[in-house]
């Protein structure tokens, strides 16, 4: 019999701890097979961030850090400062990149560091019990915002590639989404050329990955994926926000 | 023969760190250690591998050192009091996941943002904690210009012998003294850390770097584990210097550039035919209680200086067990107690 389809190299054989419909197992699968196809797995750092994906290095078949509640793009700095021929990628949750760690992933975006980010951003808290994070929509309920959020009290969720953007250094950041077909193939795609132009020395590559989390928003897979179509891509244009030399600011 | 150079203590530092093969700095400017990350943005760029970062805070400053250091190359940081107190979580993290590196606390005066002047008021910070969780850093303290190079060398060679973060502290103007000092020609590096360093996982399975273990008795196991490390650190790391401490009845305990002021007191003292000595702790942790505990067979009293509140007395009350008296005189707020003032604290005790 002909084998068509494989599981890839990047990935040990574990079942993933995340729950039914969770977009971290599809992120990490996208992750790992473009690290086998660029023959990156034997020079690649992961960096697991503090959120459900704090179980990463179980998973990736890659040298692995842990670091601290949005400490990520320092430790990635740290790492790839001073071993230059290694690749870095942080991956990292909104709670994480977006609240704790929004100095972190700022400087090291405007230092451009040459290193990759994906950046999971499910709208919520979701190892903690679904709690309000920078990115949840105005509206959004959750276990800290139960009437809904209301800008008056909480602000508004931050756009964090349009914020990147308007930096100088970065070399390239795109928002993508894991709703349909299309969009899975365009997310690939981003982070295989998020870690190719790393391995080429050009710098700060970001890729924000709106994903969904059915067990936090009271949702069934199936729901949840509707709802980040309806809800999430309209707050969340997806798109690539740079692709420029640092020094050249243009989308 | 290498010739002595005059030299700012922040900067002994420094050159002693590039000369022991640190690669990478990552800092934070701040009173009055600021030498250090200013000599090191000029050395380590020209140096094959070196990278400097001025870190965009301490918070950040500490994870950059732990993810160099997750390389298993040599990284540092330096920072003051209010910058070091930022760094505490990443200090834990650091002990947490077993890494190497040399963290400098040149020490001013707190709480908050306290002033520039040097103070000891840090000591249980460094001794005690500061970061969560049950932990210790190796903690070293220098009392001049040429043992803060010389504790440099040194701390990295411990950092790197047991997987831990070593801190050295000095108060401010040790700091900002200018003292003669002399650098060996070589100071090799021998430990190989390639059995868990992050290198990617080339031809092996992956290597992990972390402090997670969500099971009690995977995470009781690993305290236990760190505990058996910190006891042989105990047992065989202890550094500490006497000055005349043969027949010493009147037992001063200082560290640092207190240590100074106490040896003037020490020969004041004799001179009164007084048998006064001094014990000075030159590893705050591991601390040196057995001689301490030992001497207190042939003392009268300890009296122990500090430029705090009283910190480090604690840990000469712990060591001497209520076998002896214990007292304590501190000066703080950048104040350096002078030889006189301690000579009459001694005679208040002296009967
Ligand atoms: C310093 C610190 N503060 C808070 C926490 C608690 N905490 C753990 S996970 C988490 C939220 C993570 O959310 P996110 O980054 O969105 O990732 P997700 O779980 O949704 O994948 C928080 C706040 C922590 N571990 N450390
Ligand atoms: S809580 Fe949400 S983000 Fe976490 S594993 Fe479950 S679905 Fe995924």
């Amino acid at each position: 019999m002909e084998k068509i389809f494989q599981k890839t190299r990047g990935l040990n054989d574990r079942i993933f701890h995340y729950c039914p419909g969770c977009g971290h197992g599809i992120a990490h699968r996208m992750v790992a097979e473009s690290l086998e196809e660029l023959s990156l797995l034997e020079k690649t750092v992961m960096i697991s961030p503090v959120g459900c994906s704090v179980f990463l290095y179980w998973y990736f078949q890659t040298d692995n850090v842990q670091a601290s509640h949005g400490r990520a793009p320092a430790v990635a700095t740290g790492l790839k400062r001073a071993n230059p021929g290694s690749i870095v990628v942080s991956y990292q949750g909104d709670g994480d990149l977006a609240s704790s760690g929004t100095a972190e992933i700022i400087h090291a975006a405007a230092r451009g560091e040459n290193f990759t980010v994906v950046f999971i951003n499910n709208a919520i808290y979701g190892m903690t019990g679904g709690q309000m994070a920078p990115t949840t929509l105005v509206g959004q309920k959750s276990s800290t915002s139960p009437y809904g959020r209301d800008p008056k009290f909480a602000g508004y969720p931050i756009h964090v590639c349009e914020m990147l953007a308007t930096l100088k250094a970065p070399r390239y950041i795109e928002r993508t989404a894991l709703n349909n077909v299309a969009n899975l193939n365009k997310t690939k795609k981003a982070i295989r050329k998020a870690l190719e132009l790393q391995e080429k020395g050009e710098g700060f590559s970001f890729v924000e990955i709106l994903s969904p989390c059915p067990t936090n928003w009271g949702q069934s897979p199936d729901e949840a994926m509707k709802w980040l179509e309806d809800n999430m891509i309209p707050e969340y244009p997806l798109g690539v926000f740079r692709d420029a030399k640092p020094g050249e600011v243009k989308a | 023969m290498s010739k002595k150079v005059l030299m700012k203590g922040n900067e002994a530092i420094a050159e002693a760190a590039v000369r022991a093969g640190c690669k990478l700095y990552f800092g934070y400017p701040i009173t009055p250690q600021s030498e250090i990350p200013e000599y090191m943005s000029r050395r380590l760029p020209k140096i094959e591998g070196g990278a400097y970062i001025q870190a965009e805070t301490e918070v950040s400053a500490i994870n950059m050192v732990y993810g160099a250091a997750s390389t298993g190359k040599r990284a540092m940081t330096s920072s003051s009091s209010p910058g070091v107190s930022l760094m505490m979580e990443g200090i834990s993290y650091l002990a947490g996941a077993e890494l190497p590196c040399l963290l400098v606390n040149i020490m001013r005066g707190g709480p908050g943002l306290g002033n520039i002047n040097p103070e000891q008021a840090d000591y249980f910070q460094a001794v005690k904690g500061g970061g969560h969780g049950s932990y210790h850093l190796i903690v070293l303290a220098p009392s001049s210009v040429q043992e803060m190079a010389d504790l440099t060398v040194e701390g990295f060679n411990l950092a790197d012998k047991y997987r831990n973060p070593v801190m050295v502290v000095a108060e401010g103007n040790l700091g900002q003294m200018m003292e003669p000092v002399e650098f060996k020609e070589s100071y090799p590096q021998t430990v190989d850390h390639s059995a868990w360093a992050l290198t990617g996982a080339k031809g092996r399975p992956g290597h992990v770097v972390t402090s997670i273990y969500l099971a009690a008795e995977d995470m009781e196991k690993y305290i236990q584990k760190l505990y058996r490390k910190y006891d042989l650190i105990e047992k065989t790391e202890v550094r500490y210097e006497e000055f005349m401490m043969d027949d010493a009845e009147v037992v001063l305990v200082a560290y640092g550039i207190v240590s100074r002021v106490v040896r003037n007191v020490v020969e004041a003292l004799r001179e009164e035919k007084i048998k006064a000595g001094m014990i000075r702790p030159i590893t705050l942790w591991p601390y040196p209680k057995d001689i301490i505990r030992k001497r207190a067979d042939q003392a009268k009293f300890f009296l122990t200086c500090e430029m705090s509140t009283g910190q480090m007395v604690e840990d000469v009350l712990l060591s001497v067990n209520g076998k002896k008296p214990v007292y304590f005189y501190g000066r703080f707020g950048g104040m350096v107690p002078t030889p006189a003032e301690i000579v009459a604290e001694v005679k208040k005790y002296y009967k």
